[in-house]
Formats: structure tokens, C-alpha cells, sequence
């Protein structure tokens, strides 16, 4: 107590240029915040320590396993059904479908987590400009968001992949921009919530521009719905690229994406129910968690809830 | 006339909508003197707020002229624009959404600083500084430098909404209702304030209320507006001693007087507000008014000077006659 006040007296002297006096009085951390209430959450908690785990299992997947490894054919080895050796069995060319899960590993979090930062990149851009500037601007942005969203997702997807060929790239592209338009609503209805506040105004009395105030102002005022848009969406983003590669329009076709191995094990069903079992438990397990997170992510953030 | 900072000339603002055009501020005008304060006061929707922003060019007047030390603002282009911003500042209503949420009051009351380079070459500690200054001028603790608008009470906001203001080194200050969110105790610390800083800064304010008691307390001169119009314009004093225009007269009865007895003749407006949507060429609070003649509805009365100073917009008040006293005295029998 009595240093912080000889340090103060010492700072007065030397004209305030000692110590910031922001240094010295702590900022209450809005995330901080969030993350005490998300803490407590244990669905969000749950789906947190998933997505971690995946994330784990990717680095790892990077560091040792190569592609000959998820490629080599064993054709003495087929359709062994789980043991020590292999803990997910064999498929049908003998690969050990444990190697090819984890290896797969990095196609849905790519796809997940490229795909829906490309929609919310290209989203909440337009679709502040939408909610903010109104008017014609608005009027065309809006409207070609709709036609986007009457396209179903999977049709879009499938449509740009035709365009483009299959190739993972495509795939991101096809997948991020199916994301826009829900990006570009969320992002205008909550900038149209913040844009009528006074201090909106305020920044409009000391001279700043329209399109400054739009983005540094009101934006990051509407950021809390999009965070929880987002995490929903990886979920919804990791299942259509498994989707489309179940149809043969995603990863091309050795690679060991989930919804490409769910799609080879079909055919063997009844026979080695583990080729599709594995490959699905890991697109549950993934999808569940973003949801998890995003509705726990979404009482955290909302600041009605704080406490 | 060499020493008036504001003049307002036939300021006028419709705004659009499906049913016609709204005719928020019809054909005001005013002119403040340096240092001094206009009160604007009127009900709600009357266009007081409007006005206010029409006068910084916050909203693009339809029609009129705004003269700022003798330059026309509503001439000027956008860069300009933004080199008068320094001069002019505004107060908001509400000290809970005038502050950006997300900011801290260090990054609230520097940003127009840093923004508009009000201190070229200045270090981050030298802003901080000058920041610190404000927040010490408005009575705010330094140790609130990092806190969040919504760690605050509504009497330390609104300190801060008028260090913002104050950091741009305004001129003059539009206040519009700076004190009519806050309780009655800090409304008078505030009230205080905002005089404090007029008779050290020597700024002239605008101050826009629909709390008579307030205004007259803060103002120099005053103007009531009703349905966007001004009707009645005299210096203070003379405005609560001697009322002329009868929508002033009711506004002046609802003042609360705390004695046993002592409001009751309040005089009762009746009746439904004309709507603001093209109104037809009457006196605009004919509907309401107890003296109404045929001639109130026959044209809108202008604004008169009655008295030195003392300007009315009623048919029934002239220079030199009154006929309200005898009408009055017909209405009521």
C-alpha cells in the first residue's frame, strides 16, 4: 500500500511520465469474463476438450504418419476387425483404419476451420456494409445473399466442385462459400441492433467517417453472435464436406477423408461394420462438440446472463 | 452582433416517411451570443433534438442556413466538416449508450485526440496525460482510467461523455437533455459542472430540455418549441415572469412547487398533438389551446416581437394588446 503510494507521489514529480497510470490500474478483461462463465458450463467444457483432443490427434497425425503409411495395400491383412495390432481394423485393401482416421483428421478441421473463417470473412464484411449503410447497398447485398440461400449448401458445394474439379482446395472454396450468406444476415441484424446507439453519433461529432465508424465502432460491437455462428457452422461444415465426399465430390478418392472411408465401407456393411463405424463415431464426436461449444459460447458471451 | 457565435436562419428538417413528409423542425431561427447559454425546451418529439443535430450537421438540414463564427456550415464540404467538428461538440442523453461499450474511458475520452491529431507528436504517455487532465476536470478518479462504461453509475458517464467532448477543445456544446437520464441528485452535480466549465472555458451552449426548472436555472435566453416551430423566444428572466404564448403558460403550471398548495392551477392541455406530418396551414397548437379564434385556424401565426426581446408566435398576442387575459376570462365562463 505504502509503495504504491510513494510510486504514485514519484510519478506526479516527473510529470506523470514514470508510470502510465494505465499500467497501474488493472483492465477488467471482457474475456476473462466469458471464459468464468464458460468454465462452468460442462456441455461446453465437454465439446472444448474434444476439439482439443483433435486437434491433438492432427499435430500428431503431421508428426507420424506419412502418406504411405495410410496408402500402403496389405491384401493379407483385409478387413481385420479391431485388435492391439490395429485398433480400428482393416479395410478392404488391408490399410490400417486406425493411421487413416487420425490422418483424416486434418481434412475436417482444415475444412471446418478454413472454410468457415473464408464465410465469415467475406460475410461479415458485406454484411456490414448491408446493415450499416442501408439503402441500395443493402437492397443488392441482401438480395444476393438470398439467391445464395436458396441454393442448398450440398447442391452449391456440389456444383463448384463440378465447376472446379475435385481437389481439397475445391472442396474449402465450395464449403466457405455455401457459409457466406448465413454470415452476412447474422452480421447485419446485429449491426443493425448497435448502429442506432449514441455513441455511434458521438463518433460522428469528432469527424470520423462513416465507413470507419461502421467497422471500428459498431462492429466490434455485434462480434458475440458471430463467434457462436461460427462455432455452429464448423459443426454443419465438417458434415457436408464429409457429405460430399461420401458422394465422391470432396477429397478425390485414396485419400482417407471420414466421409470418403464412411463412403468405401458402405459396401461392407454387414461384413466390417467397423469401416464405417470408426469414421462416423470421429465426424459425431466433432460436430457434437462445435455445437456444444457454440450454445455453451453463447451464454457466455451474452451479457443479460452476466451474473 | 459581432460577438454571436451561432446564428440559426429558417433552419428547417422534413424527413421522409410513407404518410408524408414529417415536418420535424419547420423554419427556426435563433442566434446565440458567446458565452452564453440558449435554452431549447419543448415536449417530447417537438424537434428539439433534431434541431440540435441539424446545428452540428449531424443530420443534413432540409432547408436554411447555420452560421458558425460567420461561416455557413451547411455550405461546407467534408473535409471542412471535420475541421469544425473541434469547434462544435455535443452531450448526449443517455451516459448509457453514448459510450462505446467495448472502449475504456482512456480509449473514450483520447480517441477524438488521437483521431483528429489534436497533438501531433505527443507520446502515449504525454495523451495520457492530457487525458488525465480531462478526466481531473470533470471530476472523475484517475483510478477509473481503465475502468468500462458499464462498471460506472450514470453520473460518471455522463462526466465522461463531457470529457470527450471537452477534448476536441470546443467552442460550443450542444447539450442535449445532458441530465434528464440521471437522478435528481446528480442531475445538480452535473448542472454544476457544465457551468463550472462555461465560466472557465468560456463556452456557449446550446442546452435542450423539457425541464423547465433546469433551464431556467442554466440559461440566458430560451426558446419553447412546439410541433417544430419556435413560439416563444425572450431572455429567461423575462420568459417565467411574464409568459405570453399559452403553450409556454402550461408548460410554466407543471412546474412541481414544493408547497402545500402550491400547483393548483396547473393549467391542463387537452386534447391530441397535431401531427407533425404536413400539417395544414394553422396555428399549430390550435387543437389544444384554450383561447383558439377562427383566425388560429385560418393561418400559423409568425413569430412577433411583443416586448424588446420577447417574441411570440400567437394570433391572439400583438405589441401593445393582449387579448388572452379577456378570452380567457370568456373560455372560462
Amino acid at each position: 500500500m505504502s509503495r504504491g503510494q510513494t510510486e504514485t507521489i514519484v510519478s506526479r514529480k516527473e510529470g506523470h511520465s514514470a508510470t502510465l497510470a494505465s499500467r497501474k490500474y488493472k483492465k477488467k478483461s471482457a474475456f476473462l469474463e466469458s471464459w468464468n462463465r464458460l468454465r462452468t458450463n460442462p456441455g461446453a467444457m465437454f465439446g472444448l476438450i474434444v476439439i482439443i483432443l483433435m486437434v491433438l490427434l492432427m499435430v500428431y497425425s503431421f508428426m507420424f504418419i506419412t502418406e504411405e503409411d495410410v496408402m500402403a495395400i496389405n491384401s493379407a491383412n483385409r478387413f481385420k476387425p479391431p485388435s492391439a495390432a490395429h485398433p480400428f481394423g482393416t479395410d478392404s485393401m488391408g490399410r490400417d483404419l486406425f493411421m487413416r482416421t487420425v490422418y483424416g483428421t486434418r481434412y475436417s478441421l482444415a475444412v471446418g476451420f478454413f472454410s468457415v473463417a473464408f464465410g465469415l470473412v467475406v460475410g461479415v464484411f458485406f454484411g456490414t456494409l448491408a446493415g450499416y449503410f442501408g439503402g441500395w447497398v443493402e437492397e443488392i447485398i441482401m438480395r444476393v445473399s438470398d439467391v445464395m440461400a436458396s441454393i442448398p449448401g450440398m447442391l452449391l458445394g456440389m456444383v463448384i466442385v463440378a465447376v472446379l474439379g475435385p481437389s481439397f482446395l475445391n472442396l474449402l472454396i465450395a464449403i466457405g462459400v455455401s457459409n457466406i450468406s448465413g454470415f452476412i444476415r447474422m452480421s447485419r441484424a446485429s449491426i443493425l441492433s448497435v448502429k442506432g446507439s449514441e455513441f455511434v453519433e458521438a463518433a460522428r461529432a469528432i469527424g470520423m467517417s462513416e465507413f470507419r465508424i461502421a467497422f471500428s465502432q459498431v462492429l466490434p460491437n455485434s462480434v458475440s453472435p458471430l463467434i457462436v455462428t461460427a462455432t455452429a457452422r464448423i459443426a454443419t461444415s465438417v458434415l457436408a464436406a464429409a457429405g460430399l465426399s461420401f458422394i465422391g465430390f470432396g477429397v478425390p478418392v485414396p485419400l482417407p477423408e471420414w466421409g470418403a472411408l464412411i463412403s468405401d465401407g458402405r459396401n461392407y456393411l454387414g461384413r466390417a461394420p467397423h469401416l464405417t463405424l470408426f469414421p462416423g463415431i470421429f465426424i459425431m464426436l466433432t460436430t457434437f462438440a462445435c455445437s456444444l461449444l457454440g450454445d455453451g459460447l453463447r451464454d457466455a458471451l451474452d451479457p443479460k446472463l452476466k451474473q | 452582433m459581432g460577438n454571436t457565435i451561432l446564428e440559426v436562419k429558417n433552419l428547417k428538417k422534413y424527413f421522409k416517411s410513407p404518410r408524408g413528409m414529417v415536418h420535424a423542425v419547420d423554419g427556426v431561427q435563433f442566434s446565440i451570443e458567446r458565452g452564453q447559454t440558449l435554452g431549447v425546451v419543448g415536449e417530447s418529439g417537438c424537434g428539439k433534438s433534431t434541431l440540435g443535430r441539424c446545428v452540428l450537421r449531424l443530420i443534413e438540414p432540409t432547408e436554411g442556413e447555420v452560421f458558425f463564427e460567420g461561416r455557413d456550415i451547411c455550405k461546407l464540404k467534408k473535409r471542412e466538416i471535420k475541421e469544425l467538428r473541434k469547434e462544435m461538440q455535443i452531450i448526449f442523453q443517455d451516459p448509457f449508450s453514448s459510450l462505446n461499450p467495448r472502449k475504456t474511458v482512456l480509449e473514450i475520452i483520447s480517441e477524438p485526440i488521437v483521431f483528429n491529431k489534436l497533438m501531433p507528436g505527443a507520446s502515449r504517455a504525454q495523451i495520457e496525460n492530457r487525458v488525465l487532465e480531462l478526466m481531473d476536470t470533470v471530476g472523475i478518479a484517475e483510478r477509473l482510467i481503465n475502468a468500462y462504461p458499464h462498471e460506472l453509475d450514470g453520473g460518471r458517464r455522463q462526466r465522461i461523455g463531457i470529457a470527450r467532448a471537452l477534448a476536441m477543445n470546443p467552442k460550443f456544446i450542444v447539450c442535449d437533455e445532458p441530465v434528464s437520464a440521471l437522478d435528481v441528485s446528480i442531475q445538480a452535480q452535473i448542472l454544476n459542472l457544465l457551468k463550472k466549465l462555461q465560466k472557465e472555458m468560456g463556452l456557449t451552449y446550446m442546452f435542450i430540455t423539457h425541464d423547465l426548472s433546469v433551464v431556467h436555472y442554466f440559461s440566458n435566453d430560451i426558446i419553447v418549441m412546439y410541433l417544430g416551430q419556435v413560439v416563444e423566444k425572450a431572455p429567461s428572466d423575462v420568459l417565467f415572469k411574464n409568459p405570453l404564448h399559452p403553450y409556454t403558460r402550461a408548460l410554466l403550471s407543471s412546474i412541481l412547487v414544493p408547497k402545500v398548495g402550491g400547483n393548483q392551477d396547473t393549467i391542463q392541455l387537452r386534447g391530441e398533438v397535431t401531427s407533425p406530418i404536413d400539417p395544414p396551414d394553422e396555428c399549430r397548437f390550435a387543437k389544444r389551446c384554450d383561447y383558439r379564434c377562427e383566425t388560429c385556424e385560418g393561418s400559423n401565426p409568425p413569430l412577433v416581437e411583443v416586448e424588446e426581446n420577447h417574441f411570440v408566435a400567437c394570433h391572439c398576442v400583438k405589441p401593445g394588446e393582449n387579448l388572452l387575459k379577456k378570452s380567457g376570462a370568456v373560455s372560462a365562463s
